[in-house]
């Protein structure tokens, strides 16, 4: 190996050929040794009918620590190398482990599954754009299409208006703190648990029994029938999407709030002294004003609902006509094993974010990176 | 800011308190039933035995954590059997997907995040732009090519399988969070810690990492929160397993399916699945809020 001790040209092709490697090597080495070790101890694990709770403590030693053993090892080869290499692969060290698990598990997957929608149920035989033909025209689909449309209008703009109307009036309340931590208190909630939460007030009983849901105990209360609100179509989607809203207002709420508080008071101020009552000082300044964190909130639910999954799923299963896009792909994938159509569904998610995409690139281009 | 408040009438704490009651009025109805008595549940609403003090039981939680098969007298006077839901088993494998599954991205992602802020190599700006694009890649993009890579490792229904997964789809916000807090740090720290002959290994654990705590914080919670709470990414990698490796999510939706109508043990255990994410969330509120501006406030 004496080459490693010729002068260095810069740029010399050897040389790059080299740090090349061994870059990537380096980005290689915790990966790959992580995943071996930690495999190795799965199957030691799996192999002992250990009780659970040794299992977790195990497990987690072993997945926490093992990767920060890894980082240290390399560090440790690194420091091995002559002064000139160190300084060339010390960057991948640090990068190196997050780019090539962001290539395996999000940047490959989008050319894998782009390439899988266009192969049939076993991803065996070209089908050409059949799976998109299915997706485009099938009953069901269009239901989901539909109803994904509907959970992004309503779901986005309904959780907007509260999360205004709990900022707005909280700044207003001297209860704002507790209001605050009580309807911001849902999003620590998972979608399941918000579904048997919804599941309970929507409960129906045959009309002369006693209603133990407190929607239908207060429609009783008043007189009516009671209603199977889960199999009501089509308002039954509607019921759904209140649940996305109680989970999320809170979160907009707190970004709105914060916002609205950055209004300079001077502004307000004059707009008072001219005369503006509370609601024109709401629509014509303050709203104008924290346009930004409007739009940032509206996108961040707007991607929510269009891949809302856990609360169809755990209220309805997708049944009595409240099928949207996600349901379908997980039941393509693992009730009708057609990975065609799932990857299909799939592409169509992420071109409808496309959009989103390219506006929050756009607000990185504008920030001072580096 | 010396801001006195706009006038506060009464029209805005009414509607607002009301408000606040209809939020609060579905999570404090399930927690009530929860620990009602069987027959109760299903013969009165739960608001009705809020001005009756007795029937109330802890029963419900002990037939709901355990495994054991329990028999009750069910409402027609006959003894019946009914096997418990183990969510104890369920709450162990959540935390044992959920620790690793946020505390690896986190050292994953500081590492990634100084690198990009403070090391320069070919590529850099690109490979940035590149995972902040990521950010709103959906991770139902994944979920087949992974699948069927891990069904060919035999990985599907391991823990290991799923910590990587919740890795992938969560670096690309814990690298942009981190990035944000760990680029801001002044130049000077560093400087002083170099002139001490100190490597960028060293400046990055010793130094850059304690400084970092508190955006440290706020990532864990947001991924702490999104790992306990999710079902989409369990269901798939690792159904595998059968029920043994359930995590309480995917576990509260098979009692949804099993148990449709038994809202005793229904709600105990949503009530379980809850609290641990709301004791965090309620713990460290300041830490989650700083992360959601700092992710989605742009200036």
């Amino acid at each position: 190996m004496g080459d490693l001790f010729l002068p260095d040209k810069p740029g010399g092709v050897l040389q790059r050929i080299v740090t090349a490697f061994g870059r990537i090597i380096i980005s290689l080495i915790i990966p790959v040794i992580a995943f071996v070790v930690l495999w190795l101890g799965f199957i030691f694990l799996r192999g002992s009918n250990a009780s659970q709770i040794v299992v977790t403590l195990v497990a987690i030693v072993w997945g926490v620590g093992g990767v920060a053993a890894l980082y240290i090892v390399t560090n440790y080869i690194l420091q091995t190398l002559p002064i000139k290499w160190r300084k060339r692969f010390v960057p991948f060290l640090f990068v190196g482990p997050a780019i090539i698990i962001l290539s395996y598990y999000l940047l490959i997957p989008t050319v894998r599954s782009f390439y899988m929608s266009f192969m049939g149920k076993f991803s065996d035989d070209f089908v050409g754009l059949a799976n998109y033909k299915y997706i485009f025209t099938d009953r069901t689909m269009r239901i989901a299409f539909v109803n994904n449309l509907v959970w992004m209008v309503l779901g986005t703009s309904l959780s907007l208006i509260f999360g205004m109307i709990f900022a707005l009036l909280s700044e207003r309340s001297k209860i704002e703190k507790l209001a605050k931590s009580l309807i911001f208190l849902p999003m620590a909630i998972s979608f399941v648990g918000a579904g048997v939460i919804w599941k309970f007030i929507y409960a129906f009983r045959p009309a002369g029994q006693a209603q133990i849901g407190l929607l239908n105990a207060i429609v009783a209360a008043l007189g009516g029938d009671p209603v199977n609100w889960i199999v009501l179509r089509p308002w039954n989607t509607i019921f759904l999407i209140i649940i996305l809203v109680w989970l999320q207002s809170g979160y907009a709420m707190v970004i709105l709030s914060s916002a609205i508080k950055g209004v300079p008071v001077t502004l307000l101020e004059a707009a008072r002294i001219d005369g503006a009552g509370e609601f024109r000082i709401i629509f014509q300044i303050i709203i104008p004003y924290i346009k930004g964190a409007i739009i940032t909130v509206g996108t961040t639910i707007l991607i929510l609902t269009l891949k809302i999954f856990d609360i169809v799923f755990a209220m309805t299963n997708g049944l009595f006509g409240t099928e949207v896009l996600a349901s379908q792909q997980y039941k393509q994938m693992f009730k009708f094993l057609h990975y065609g159509r799932g990857s299909a569904i799939a592409i169509v998610i992420l071109i409808a974010v496309i959009p989103v995409m390219w506006y929050n690139l756009k607000q990185f281009g504008n920030r001072e990176v580096f | 800011m010396n801001m006195e408040k706009p006038k506060s009438g009464i029209i805005v704490n009414v509607v607002l308190i009301l408000l606040v009651i209809i939020w609060t009025v579905p999570t404090f109805g399930i927690l009530v039933t929860s620990f009602r008595l069987r027959d109760n549940v299903s013969k009165t609403g739960w608001w009705q035995s809020l001005s009756d003090e007795s029937g109330y039981t802890m029963e419900n939680y002990k037939q709901v954590l355990g495994g054991r098969t329990f028999t009750y007298k069910d409402s027609s006077g006959r003894t019946a059997r009914a096997k418990g839901d183990d969510m104890l088993g369920a709450f162990l494998n959540s935390l044992t997907v959920t620790i690793p599954a946020v505390v690896i991205p986190i050292l994953i992602a500081a590492f990634a995040a100084y690198g990009f802020a403070w090391l320069n190599f070919p590529g850099r700006k690109t490979l940035f732009v590149l995972i902040v694009a990521l950010l709103v890649v959906p991770l139902q993009i994944a979920l087949i090519p992974v699948l069927r890579d891990y069904q060919a490792l035999k990985l599907n229904g391991t823990y290991l399988g799923i910590w990587l997964a919740h890795t992938g789809f969560g670096l690309p916000l814990a690298i942009y969070l981190l990035f944000n807090y760990i680029s801001t740090i002044p130049r000077s720290i560093m400087e002083s810690a170099f002139i001490d002959g100190a490597s960028h290994f060293t400046t990055f654990t010793r130094l850059i990492l304690p400084l970092s705590v508190p955006a440290l914080a706020s990532f864990a919670i947001f991924q702490f929160l999104w790992v306990w709470n999710d079902m989409l990414v369990a269901l798939v990698f690792l159904s595998g397993a059968g029920a043994k490796m359930q995590v309480v999510t995917v576990r509260m939706l098979n009692m949804i399916g099993s148990r449709g109508q038994d809202w005793h043990l229904l709600t105990a255990g949503a009530f379980i699945s809850m609290v641990l994410p709301l004791t965090v969330f309620l713990l460290l509120q300041r830490y989650f809020v700083r992360g959601l501006m700092a992710g989605s406030v742009k200036e």
